[in-house]
């Protein structure tokens, strides 16, 4: 199962409550979340962190593109 | 200790020690940072009002964006973007800043009152507690100001452009501005040494994401302390240090820059919470993100000094003395405005057989 959640331009603590709403729907698979800063990164990291999920993180030109995986 | 665990801490303890070493070079007692204060400080000195005991260019504020427009450009961090219903945000930022006024400081000057052992700031964070919890729950209905949009990179210059005029005017002192000869704005470190503690201050509060409402909002939604280290920190070397120089007075009565009206201090600051967690941060988070390059935020930091001066111009502020009445009503009518902005933003989930998706 994949899903995608687009938080670009979103300040915290919206980018971590849809990424939260997206983990929390899936036992597992693959998240993609798109953010466009690097406190929504190290926010959406620590949640995937904290719930058991492997973090994986590309820059996407201006925006940073985390693979959740679990 | 992970490696942003330890940036929070060390930024709570930077932010900690430097207020203390700030008092003791001429800041007023308990605000060794104070970023409402310094705010309304500039806006007095800028003469936006003229309340003769609060004007002065505060340098901390300067060196602050300083330091994190520099921290954002090495770590290649700085966005300019916007677009995210700006002056909806300039109006947050203005009651934001009334509930402070009437509270005597932001959510860090409220932890360093604290440390220096002043008991209604604890009156003060209870208030923000609550304040913050009531915003969470329009956050978790889904309230959302939308998204910001890359923008020019000259707009994302403007701000700490904006500051670095400011510390050209402190420095050259022209007849226009204004500066206190007695009272709180009078009271300063000298000014390299204000802005080299705003410039470190600055530097690791980009690279920590330091944020007290932030802390509070984070720990509610998702018992993430993180942010709330960075805080705990400053209390605690705020509190040894005050202790080691013997500024440490507990009590609620006669304490420095603050009154005892218990239930005027919880609502200021619960209007401040309330405010600031729509925003997505305190004034100090604000302050930084503007140096990164978001117009938003920037904007918001305009709403703040705006608010500061309707605040003093037409005695709605509190003072040692109390609220006035005038400052009550303007309270009451900020979390009547910043409730009808919370409803607005709410996600319209399907209107006339079309979903808008949120933050879009």
């Amino acid at each position: 199962m994949e899903r995608e959640v687009d938080a670009r331009g979103l300040l915290c603590p919206e980018p971590v409550l849809l990424a939260k709403q997206a983990l929390d729907s899936m036992n597992g698979g693959t998240v993609k979340v798109l953010v466009s800063n690097a406190a929504a990164r190290e926010n959406v990291s620590r949640l995937a962190e904290n719930k058991g999920w492997r973090i994986e993180i590309s820059n996407q030109g201006e925006d940073i593109l985390l693979i959740l995986t679990k | 200790m992970n490696k942003q665990r330890l940036l929070i801490i060390s930024a709570g303890g930077v932010l900690g020690l430097l207020a203390v070493i700030l008092v003791l070079m001429g800041n007023p007692a308990n605000m060794g940072f104070c970023i409402a204060c310094f705010l309304r400080d500039i806006s007095g000195g800028l003469g936006l009002h003229r309340a003769v005991p609060v004007q002065y260019i505060r340098p901390e504020i300067i060196g602050l964006v300083l330091g994190a427009f520099i921290a954002s450009q090495a770590t290649k961090e700085f966005r300019a973007i916007g677009g995210s219903s700006s002056f909806t945000r300039f109006t947050l930022g203005f009651f934001a800043m009334m509930g402070m006024l009437v509270f005597l400081g932001c959510p860090v000057r409220a932890v360093l009152r604290l440390a220096g052992g002043d008991l209604n700031a604890g009156v003060g964070l209870v208030g923000l507690v609550a304040g913050v919890a009531v915003g969470v729950w329009f956050l978790k209905s889904g309230f959302s100001l939308g998204r910001a949009v890359p923008q020019q990179k000259s707009n994302g210059y403007l701000f700490t452009a904006f500051m670095t005029v400011l510390l050209f005017l402190l420095l050259a002192k022209p007849a226009f501005l204004f500066f206190s000869e007695k009272g709180p704005g009078s009271m300063h470190a000298p000014v390299w040494i204000a802005l080299a503690a705003g410039l470190a201050v600055g530097v690791m509060a980009q690279r920590s994401r330091l944020c007290m409402v932030g802390g509070i909002r984070d720990f509610i939604i998702l018992g993430d302390g993180h942010l709330l280290y960075g805080f705990m920190t400053i209390f605690i070397v705020a509190l040894v240090g005050n202790l080691a120089v013997g500024a440490f007075h507990v009590g609620f009565a006669g304490q420095p820059v603050a009154h005892t009206d218990g239930l005027w201090n919880f609502m200021g600051m619960a209007l401040a919470g309330w405010a600031s967690v729509l925003l997505g941060g305190c004034p100090l988070r604000q302050l930084v993100a503007a140096a990164e390059g978001n117009t938003d935020c920037a904007v918001t930091i305009m709403g703040l000094m705006a608010g500061a001066a309707i605040s003093h111009n037409f005695g709605l502020a509190a003072s040692g003395d109390g609220v006035p009445l005038a400052g009550q009503v303007a309270v009451i009518f900020g979390m009547l405005v910043v409730f009808a902005i919370g409803m607005i933003n709410l996600p319209v989930v399907v209107k006339g057989g079309v979903s808008f998706g949120k933050g879009s």
